[in-house]
């Protein structure tokens, strides 16, 4: 059963913009980017929108809908009551284009800030060998679609554009947390990420992990157990003394 | 077309919208109530740790987990089950005042009540992708928010007083008369010991510490086992931070009321 539905679209660009609304037909079972495309195909032809997979794998479609970071592809209509304004916006965090397409290369930047996997000294391709425990707890984050939706929440550079150079967000946090678990990444993690990627910015108001379209639990077993590595590393005496006292030096590999 | 006040000071040119928020849900309910919560319950706190009385039941053994252990001269006979190490203290000093700054600070680091308080007192933010009305933000990068890193020595600390606080509940099947005894008292102070050690075990320093900080759990079996069984709970995290704040309080009030004589203790048992 078919009903119209009250969409109301951002549309403009960098320099101007506004909301503008539409009536677009709902037929049962879609969701908000079949209901865009409908818009494009009738009353909005110029309508910008990024999309690839329409299956919640790719992370292109993400916009805000009714002021909640979401993907387009994965919110379904039938959570909205069929007389309710529904607002599609672009993510507020990033510079936009045009309309719902934003500008997202400040996590690119980010990304290219981390050092990629670091192996011990002497270690080869090929060589190397873990056990699946050892490895399990960092798969979860490798789950991550780079939708950026964590990071547009994010109120640390969402509401306070100047933090951007000094803190990496949410999705390169748990990328740093990733790799520190990693039973052969040899690099030193911690202090880079309270020194160099702002961890100390994050304060754990779990915005990023009720966004996240994988449910990766990106708070508790990212972002607090890096926390905690780094108070092992710069604010625990307690560590320390025993690292001195068992002569494990400044090492972080156990 | 006109041109709306920008959504941030931002210098890039993000979309232009006024509205701080264009969420359409009760977003604000949450921290309304979270604040209204926690304003009640630390202000009911307060007022009882300089009350200085109706913390102790000579005849049951019962004393309340907010002055426990009492270290003053000035602690009601029988209270003080670990000697008075402190004298006798003014009266503008609460007789918890080693107590106290403990479980507060384990609780006000705690990292479920970091984002309780952060978004429902310091509103940074009051919910996920709503404007703060903050003009800077620095986090926990600076002092005085830095000194969140001290969860753990906090987590230290309380564990012990919640060894203490277990040998109360113990106690208090063991009235002044003599042999065994349950009274509703004892019960509800062994219930709130029992709440108090999964939130303090569920916390994410207890899991870091006992098997989150190693790289290579296929050396350590054991803390790999206990890891995984402190993540389960740590998952509850949340609900057992409320459960176990309000079960204090309320053991306080039972106390309270049997110690001043307004309530007599239902014994089920001697």
């Amino acid at each position: 059963m078919s009903y119209w539905a009250h969409l109301r679209v951002w549309r403009g660009d960098a320099e101007d913009g506004q909301l503008v609304d539409y009536p677009v037909e709902v037929n049962e079972g879609e969701v908000v980017l079949d209901i865009v495309h409908r818009l494009q195909q009738t009353e909005a032809g110029d309508l910008a929108v990024r999309w690839n997979c329409k299956a919640g794998k790719c992370g292109s479609c993400s916009a805000e809908i009714n002021g909640r970071p979401r993907l387009l592809c994965m919110t379904r209509m039938n959570t909205f009551a069929e007389d309710e304004v529904i607002t599609i916006t672009p993510l507020r965090a990033f510079p936009v284009i045009r309309d719902l397409v934003t500008d997202v290369s400040y996590n690119y930047a980010k990304a290219r800030e981390i050092p990629s996997f670091a192996p011990p000294a002497g270690l080869e391709p090929g060589e190397y060998r873990m056990q699946q425990v050892d490895v399990e707890r960092s798969q979860e984050f490798r789950k991550c679609i780079e939708c950026f939706l964590c990071q547009d929440t994010c109120h640390v550079v969402r509401d306070h554009e100047e933090n951007k150079t000094a803190f990496a967000g949410p999705r390169y946090l748990m990328r740093i947390a990733e790799l520190d678990m990693h039973p052969l990444d040899a690099r030193d993690r911690q202090r880079e990420a309270q020194e160099e990627h702002g961890l100390g910015y994050c304060n754990i108001t779990k915005c990023c992990t009720e966004v996240c379209p994988e449910h990766i639990q990106i708070t508790d077993n990212a972002l607090i157990p890096l926390k905690e590595r780094v108070v092992d590393r710069k604010y625990d005496p307690v560590v320390w003394l025993g690292n001195k006292i068992l002569r494990r030096g400044d090492k972080r590999v156990r | 077309m006109p041109h709306p006040v920008a959504t941030t000071d931002a210098p890039a040119p993000r979309a232009q919208i006024q509205a701080r928020t264009l969420r359409t849900d009760r977003w604000w309910l949450s921290p309304l109530v979270q604040a209204g919560a926690l304003t009640v319950l630390l202000g009911y706190v307060v007022v009882r740790l300089f009350m200085r009385e109706y913390y102790w039941v000579d005849q049951f053994n019962y004393l309340t987990p907010l002055y426990s252990p009492c270290l003053s001269e000035a602690c009601t006979p029988g209270s003080a089950h670990f000697g008075t190490f402190l004298p006798d203290l003014p009266v503008w000093i609460p007789l918890p005042i080693i107590v106290f700054p403990i479980l507060l600070g384990f609780r006000a680091t705690c990292y479920y009540y970091r984002k309780a308080t952060y978004r429902s007192l310091l509103l940074s933010p009051q919910a996920c992708a709503v404007r703060e009305p903050h003009r800077r933000y620095s986090g926990e990068s600076r002092f005085p928010l830095v000194l969140m890193n001290s969860h753990r020595y906090f987590f230290y600390a309380a564990s012990a007083l919640l060894l203490i606080n277990t040998y109360d509940a113990v106690q208090a099947f063991f009235p002044r008369s003599g042999g065994f005894g349950i009274g509703l008292g004892s019960i509800i102070l062994l219930a709130n010991v029992g709440l108090l050690w999964a939130y303090t075990l569920s916390c994410h320093a207890c899991r870091h510490i006992l098997g989150g900080r190693l790289r290579h759990f296929s050396k350590h079996p054991i803390r790999y086992r206990l890891w995984s069984l402190l993540s389960r709970i740590n998952g509850k995290h949340m609900q057992f931070a409320w459960i176990s704040l309000v079960s204090v309080t309320l053991t306080d009030v039972y106390i309270m009321a049997v110690s001043a004589g307004w309530i007599s203790d239902l014994r089920l048992f001697n």
